[in-house]
Parts: structure tokens; sequence; C-alpha cells
């Protein structure tokens, strides 16, 4: 079959890129391991994340999850769907969460990312950290990365005023009360394959200070 | 992915001048563009990223309408006081749209281009899809087709245009402001999409190179609106019906009436005859119930798309009422 065949390339292809490039420790740069990977068009550029430069030579076709996971050994940030669809891959750029796989490493040169990794501090866990453990929020675990990452954009969001899909009218600018519905509307695009919503919704509504 | 090679431009003649080579796209957010990328449905050469331009900004203009940059995210345009304030209807449909991460990302002029979610254009497994590959065939014709337009289609295309934010640019008379090699030119929001005829590998009336900098607003008298989504899930879901339902009213009376619909072509899809029908008329039942039949007068539902024409009608009169403070 012709569809199986370019599919099973494709994978293949996939694998071996992967593999050429060693997962780099987070204490070192990592231009040399990208520029081993090959690739027709590297392009120098510096991310920060959690901080902390990065000194880089990507492929432009690098997704900025990719370049976490793949070339900064950031494995907290999860790669579930890689189309969009989940918000596993949610991180925050210049403050505001976004899905890193629709975005690539390039277009982030200059701004300040934030991961799963760098919210806590001198040892403390964030408060959405802690309300997620404390409230259960969580079974397998692999989508909990994107939910808190996700969970820290929207308080920031409900604090600046910001409307949903559930505000009853968008045009009362005062700042809303993060009930239930609130809350399930604006964590909407991250999906939990185990179902732990209900327990989301408590750690996120806890750490807004709505509980 | 493809490889390919990526330049960020800070102003807007060097994104004309990138822009404009062969092989060259804008780069949004990427939202839509690299999600196809992914599927190997576009295979751009070279990526001309246009976030950074300056035109983000939202600001009146002299008449009383308002001028919304291109570059500005869909969150950005979504709560900005001037929408929310005056163009609620705007801003709900926004909000209705994808997920907070991705409308953090999506720009205005992204969302506007961003391309049909039919599953045999997104699919490149399927050899038949004029719109991918012009003269292959229409695989959604004889496929499945619960998602596919009703009004509009062609024999070559069935496929729907499937933004929200566009269809309520259409409820609101929108001008989207383009600038390209040949100058600057302004393009009606209902003359920028296009029906699929037997061209449907073309959405819009865009040309490569062209730039879209801004849409822009006139001074809204359409104080009660509201934008009704209908999907199967309550959030981060594509539109099965969607409407766009903006009335003028004069106490009881409606002066005028604008009513677009999502989901049911490949454009969005104003109801003109249905907005005739309501104008100068008390807001009843049984008016608007004529009025919802003329919006779907001429549908041609396929297999598995019937129950969209009854949908969308009880979603016009639901959303005319809600507007209307009826319900
Ligand atoms: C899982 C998922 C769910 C979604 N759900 C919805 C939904 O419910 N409703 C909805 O409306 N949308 C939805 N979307 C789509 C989303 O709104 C679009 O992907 C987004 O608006 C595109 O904006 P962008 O800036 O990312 O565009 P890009 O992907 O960067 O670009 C899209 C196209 O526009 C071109 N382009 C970009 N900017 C310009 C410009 N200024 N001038 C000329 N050309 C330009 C690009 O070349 C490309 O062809 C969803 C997307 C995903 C992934
Ligand atoms: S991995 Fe990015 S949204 Fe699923
Ligand atoms: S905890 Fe398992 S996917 Fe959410």
């Amino acid at each position: 079959m012709d569809i199986s065949k370019r599919r099973f390339m494709q994978s293949a292809a996939a694998a071996a890129a992967f593999g050429a490039v060693p997962h780099a420790s987070a204490q070192t740069p990592v231009r040399e391991a990208a520029q081993a990977a090959g690739g027709e068009h590297l392009q120098p550029l510096t991310l920060n994340v959690n901080g902390r430069p990065y000194v880089l030579a990507l492929e432009p076709r690098v997704t900025l999850l990719d370049a976490l996971r793949e070339y900064l050994g950031l494995t907290g940030t999860k790669k579930g769907c890689d189309r969009g669809q989940c918000g596993a891959c949610t991180v925050l750029v210049n403050g505001r969460r976004i899905n890193s796989c629709l975005s690539l490493a390039v277009a982030h040169a200059g701004d300040e990312i934030v991961t799963i990794e760098g919210l806590a501090r001198a040892g403390k866990l964030h408060a959405l950290q802690a309300a997620f453990v404390e409230q259960d929020a969580f079974q397998c675990g692999y989508c909990t990365p994107g939910q808190i990452c996700s969970a820290v954009g929207l308080l920031a969001e409900a604090a600046a005023g910001a409307a949903s899909g559930a505000s009853a009218d968008v045009r009362d600018l005062r700042q809303v009360a993060l009930s239930d519905a609130e809350v399930r509307e604006r964590m909407s695009g991250n999906i939990c394959r185990c179902g732990a919503y209900p327990n989301i919704v408590a750690a996120v509504k806890k750490a807004g200070g709505a509980a | 992915m493809n490889s390919f090679s990526y330049v960020r431009v800070s102003d807007v003649e060097s994104a004309l001048r990138e822009g404009g080579a062969a092989g060259s796209r804008f780069l949004g957010a990427g939202t839509n563009l690299l999600d196809l990328m992914k599927g190997g449905i576009e295979r751009p050469q070279r990526l001309v990223d246009v976030t950074r331009l300056p035109l983000t900004a939202i600001e009146q203009l002299p008449d009383g309408g308002l001028r919304i940059g291109a570059m500005a995210t869909n969150s950005d345009a979504a709560n900005h006081p001037l929408v929310r304030t005056r163009y609620p209807l705007l801003s709900q449909a926004l909000l209705a749209g994808a997920s907070p991460q991705l409308r953090n990302m999506a720009t205005v002029g992204g969302n506007l281009l961003q391309r049909t979610r039919c599953y045999y254009f997104y699919d490149s497994a399927f050899a038949q899809c004029n719109k991918r590959n012009p003269g292959s065939g229409c695989a959604a014709l004889e496929g499945y087709n619960r998602i596919h337009a009703i009004l509009g289609a062609s024999d070559q295309c069935i496929a729907v245009h499937p933004s929200d934010m566009a269809v309520a640019l259409a409820a609101l008379d929108a001008v989207v402001r383009v600038r390209g090699p040949k100058g600057e030119r302004a393009i009606p929001l209902g003359e920028f999409h296009r029906l699929p005829g037997d061209t449907p590998q073309r959405d819009t009336n865009l040309e490569h190179g062209e730039l879209i900098t801004a849409v822009e607003l006139p001074a809204s008298r359409f104080t009660k609106s509201t934008y009704l989504k209908i999907r199967d899930r309550a959030s981060y879901a594509f539109a099965l019906v969607s409407v766009a339902a903006a009335l003028d009213m004069q106490g009881s009376t409606v002066r005028a009436a604008r009513i677009a619909l999502g989901g049911v072509a490949h454009k969005p899809w104003r109801a003109m005859q249905a907005e005739a029908l309501l104008a100068g008329s008390a807001l009843d039942t049984g008016l608007l119930r004529k009025a919802a039949a003329a919006a779907v007068e001429g549908a041609k539902p396929y297999r598995d798309n019937a129950f969209k024409v009854e949908l969308a009608q009880r979603a016009i009169v639901r959303a005319v009422q809600t507007a209307g403070g009826m319900a």
C-alpha cells in the first residue's frame, strides 16, 4: 500500500532525526548537538527559558515543543497530539499560555519562556502545583504540566479582567468570579485522558482564592 | 514537516518584498499553517514571520468605526474594551473559537485565512480533494459529509469555512485592508472569501504576496447582538452551525437586522433575505420562523448533513430572540 509505506517512511525519518540528536543536558549549550543533526538551514538563536539563555542553532522547522524536549532536555512539557488539540504542550511565553507544538522555536527568539520546570521557586512549589497535589488533580499525570501552566495563564488573564465564552455579558468589564463554569470554559484547552476534571477545577479555584 | 527557511520581518516593506517571492508564505502564529505543514498539505519553501510587524493596534476611527491591526492576537481583539463594549458580537465570536492558548497566539489576519477542516482536505491519504489537488475530485461528496456545506457548494467542493470570527465580521459589514505589490486595497468581508465553484483551491480573493494589514468595522448601530455556536462539545470544537445576529431596534420594532451563518458554506453566509423580512416589523416568533426558512431557501444537504437545514433555522430563531431580549 502506497499510504502505509509513506506513513512508515515518515515515522522512520522522524526516529532517525531524534536518534541523531543527543538529549543535551540542561546545563550545557547545545549548538554542537544541533549542528551534528545536520539540516540545510540551521539558524542561530537564543531561547530564554526559565530565566536562562540557551544558545542554539536549529532548523526553522523545529517546534518550540521539540526544542524544549529534544534540544534543551526539558521534558516536563509533554507532547500529546502535536497538533494543537490537547494542551499537553502548554507553556508560558511572555506570561501568556500558548501551545508550544504549533509554534516554531525560531519565532521565539527574544521571548521569555516559562515551562513547568520553571514554576517552583527555591524548592517551594508554585501555588498551582501545591493546589494540584492537595486536590488530587491528576491520575497518570501526563496532562498535568500543561494543565498547571495553563492554569497559571488563566489566573493572570482573570486578574486582568479577561472575558471568556462563559461570560454572561462581555460588555461588563469588571473582573469575574471564577465559578465552576468559568474555570471549565477557561481550562477547556487542556484535555485530560484520565478525566481528572472535577479535581482540576477544584485546584484552580483553590489557587485562585475562590474556594 | 518539510524543511524551509524562515525570516522575521519588522516593517511592511520588507514583508511585501519577502512575501512576494515564489514559494514564500506569510507566517502568523502558525496555528493553522504549521498544522497543515505537519500534515504535508502545505509545503512552503520560505516563511515570512509577520507577527512582529507594528500592526497590532486596536483603535477608534474618526468616523466612529474601529480598526483592528491584522497582527493583534485573537485574545487581544476579544478583550479590547472598545471591542467588548461596542462590538460584543465580535468579542463573543472570538471567544467561542479554539482554546485560550490558541487565541493567545492566533492573529486576526491568520484567522481570516485559516483553511477548511474538511477531513478529506486535511488528510493527504485521500487522493481526491479538489482543494488540495485540483482536478482530483471531491471525496466528501460520496463520503462522510456530516460537517459539510448546505449552501453555495458546487459539485467540485462542499467544504465549509471554519472561522467564528469571520461570521461576526460578516454580520458587522467589516472591511479587510490589504497591501500588496500593486498597492493598497480594501475588500468588503462579503467579497473576501469565495464560493468554491470550479476553483475550490482558492479560498479567498487575496492574491499571492498580499498582506492583510487590518480589519475595519463601521460605527455600529446594532446595539443588540449575540453569537450562537452549536457544536459537538461545549468548548474547543468547531461549529456545526453558528449564527451571528445583530439588531438595530426602535422600541419593539426592528429597524435593521444583520444575520450571518457559519458552518453552512464555503464562506461566512449572510442571510440577506431573512434580514429584509425582519426589517420594519416587530419581533415575533412567527415572523422569525419565516425569516429562518428564507435563510435556508435553496439549501442542498448531502447524505449526512441534512440535520443542518433544520438546525440552522432553529439557531437563527434562537439567536435573534436572544439578541432581541426575547429569550
Ligand atoms: C485544535 C484547534 C481548534 C480550533 N478551533 C477553532 C474554532 O473553534 N473556531 C475558529 O474560528 N478557529 C479555530 N481554530 C483555528 C484558529 O482560529 C486558526 O488556526 C488561527 O486563527 C490562525 O491564525 P494564525 O495567526 O495562527 O495563522 P497562521 O496559521 O499563521 O496562518 C494562516 C494563513 O494565513 C496566512 N497569513 C497569516 N497572516 C497573514 C497576513 N497578515 N496577511 C496575509 N496572509 C496571512 C498564512 O500564510 C496562512 O496561509 C482552531 C485551531 C486548532 C488548531
Ligand atoms: S501537543 Fe500541543 S496541543 Fe497537543
Ligand atoms: S491525569 Fe492522566 S491525562 Fe490527565
